[in-house]
């Protein structure tokens, strides 16, 4: 297992610039995502409409590179995404990490770059932690 | 570079010879050297401590203080002898006065649950400092949630030192109790805890101090010291883990009810009450760690057979060699500059977050450091960082090691920036 396969260019790439970075304007939904082993915090915001759309989403804080890269990319992909595919993304996404088999049928596109991190057991929860926020900011009615 | 490199520190201080006394340095992690620079999270265990409870559970176990026969007996023998080496290696006064328990935190929750749960109340407080571990805060805070008072805590300065005249001012007559450490795990700054105890006993107030990280690299005397608990992990003075000890003056000890029940720390039972038994034996109920003591003494054999003078004489040499090193590498800056500090390096990389090099460090290079808070979040929030890589050293490491590191926390800036 290279280093390079869990830092690929996309993870730098993003953990230097991340997308959706920043507290957004009228957003409805929000939760707070805490490590407390490594210290890493983020806080995810949403909108989502009557119809159940995620019509933004955006988050800050800080992070090492896997986490910060991993809110980054979740963002990009599910803005403007209904609710139910990030349910179901959730679920991929964690099978992806983990090492678990993948799920027929659901494309995970940029998040595939973060499979390198299966090979971390101990940097999983890096990159997990803004899905776990996601998840309670859905929860949350 | 050499890998013969000799270190003399004093006279006879020989770092490749002593390195050998240590089976776990001597492999490859990732296809490379282990450079182990962990230290302060816990030490590596020279063999003589391996054969020592090899051969505790090979030829000596049974359970202590109770069998007359021979095997109970010898670990009786072993155990108690266990605790007379570290009454010399701390030169407590007496052997009683040496509790086994299972670990620091053990310790720190043994005095707040007795000692200082007798003390406190809604017009008390607990005083101590902004870089106090977890396991110098939590257990007081939860006596205190219980009995009414709260903590203070004394200051530092941007170097990461205690301002001992805000300390002084903070010993009002509310403080039932001062809890400081000797040496932080997470900074390395040397508390001058001598001097802040003669303080604290000139208004009558009694100090508990958090030993976890003085007692593997310096000589301590806890006599000299005049301290009224000092608290030890074996794991961190490259013992076994599961066993550390509490050292408490006897007046105090003798007073103290106990903490947890069960059999050895009692005289008498009956339904109705019970006398218990006179310290140390009152601090340690059911059968004990026997092999983790056993361990422990012979880490304290061992480590005289170094010398602690040498040992820090040795490792101040190692920190200022790092300190010089690291600070040249571009985009690191050190966390915690104290002028009298332990060989513990913090420190933050410009464009690179703490876990991120550490994960790169082991990978490329071998290299094993912590990185995250070190289970001190109010002093990270002093700093005003969330985290810090932290390179912590043992008598065993080299300047060839501290080579390795910064070469490799060169190159993992490469990888972000």
């Amino acid at each position: 297992m290279d280093l390079y396969d869990l830092y690929q260019e996309v993870i730098v790439d993003h953990n230097r610039s991340p997308r959706n970075f920043g507290k957004p304007e009228g957003y409805n939904r929000i939760a707070e995502g805490f490590n407390p082993l490594c210290g890493d915090r983020l806080t995810l915001y949403l909108r989502v409409d009557d119809t159940g759309t995620i019509e933004d989403i955006a988050f800050e804080g800080e992070g090492c590179a896997i986490s910060v890269a991993s809110a980054s990319l979740m963002t990009e992909c599910l803005k403007g995404q209904p609710v139910s595919k990030a349910e179901a993304l959730f679920g991929s996404f964690h099978k992806l990490v983990t090492g678990g088999e993948s799920e027929p049928g659901v494309d995970l596109g940029k998040l595939a770059a973060l499979a390198g991190v299966r090979e971390f057991p101990s940097r999983v929860k890096c990159a997990t932690l803004c899905w776990h926020a996601l998840k309670s900011a859905l929860n949350e009615k | 570079m050499s890998a013969t490199l000799i270190t003399t520190a004093g006279s006879g201080f020989d770092v490749e010879k002593l390195r050998n006394d240590f089976p776990a340095l001597h492999q490859d992690v990732h296809g490379k050297p282990l450079v182990y620079l962990d230290n302060a999270a816990s030490g590596q265990k020279p063999l003589a401590v391996i054969e020592a409870i090899d051969h505790y559970y090979r030829h000596d176990h049974a359970n202590v203080h109770r069998g007359v026969h021979t095997l109970g007996e010898r670990a009786t023998a072993a155990y108690e002898g266990a605790r007379e080496k570290m009454r010399i290696f701390l030169n407590a006064r007496d052997v009683n006065e040496i509790v086994f328990v299972r670990g620091l935190t053990e310790a720190v929750n043994l005095v707040a649950n007795t000692f200082g749960r007798e003390r406190f109340g809604p017009d008390k407080t607990v005083l101590l400092t902004r870089m106090e571990h977890h396991s110098n805060i939590i257990p007081w805070q939860l006596v205190c949630a219980q009995t009414g008072g709260g903590l203070k805590v004394a200051p530092i300065n941007d170097r990461g030192e205690l301002i001992v005249e805000e300390f002084e001012k903070l010993l009002t007559p509310d403080v039932a109790l001062v809890a400081m450490v000797h040496v932080s795990n997470a900074i390395g700054t040397i508390n001058p805890v001598r001097e802040c105890i003669a303080l604290a006993h000139a208004r009558g107030i009694p100090i508990l101090v958090d030993g976890a990280q003085a007692a593997p690299h310096m000589p301590v005397d806890v006599q000299d010291l005049d301290c009224d608990f000092y608290c030890v992990a074996g794991h961190k003075m490259f013992g076994p883990t599961g066993i550390g000890v509490l050292y408490g003056k006897a007046e105090h000890l003798e007073n103290m009810p106990p903490w947890q029940g069960g059999g050895e720390m009692i005289r008498r039972v009956t339904f109705d009450s019970s006398d218990y038994a006179a310290p140390p034996a009152r601090f340690e109920a059911g059968t004990p760690n026997i092999a983790g003591a056993v361990g422990l003494g012979a880490t304290v054999d061992y480590l005289q057979s170094v010398g602690m003078s040498s040992i820090a004489a040795y490792e101040q040499e190692l920190l200022t060699y790092a300190t010089e090193i690291l600070s040249g590498v571009e985009g690191v800056r050190l966390v915690g500059t104290a002028q009298d500090k332990a060989a513990v390096i913090s420190f933050v990389v410009d464009g690179v977050h703490p876990h991120d090099l550490g994960t790169v460090l082991d990978r490329q290079a071998g290299v094993a450091i912590r990185a995250g808070h070190h289970c001190c979040m109010p002093l990270m929030e002093f700093f005003g960082v969330p985290a810090t890589a932290r390179a912590s050293f043992a008598f065993y490491n080299t300047r060839d090691e501290v080579d390795v590191l910064a070469s490799a926390v060169a190159n993992a800036r490469k990888i972000f920036n």
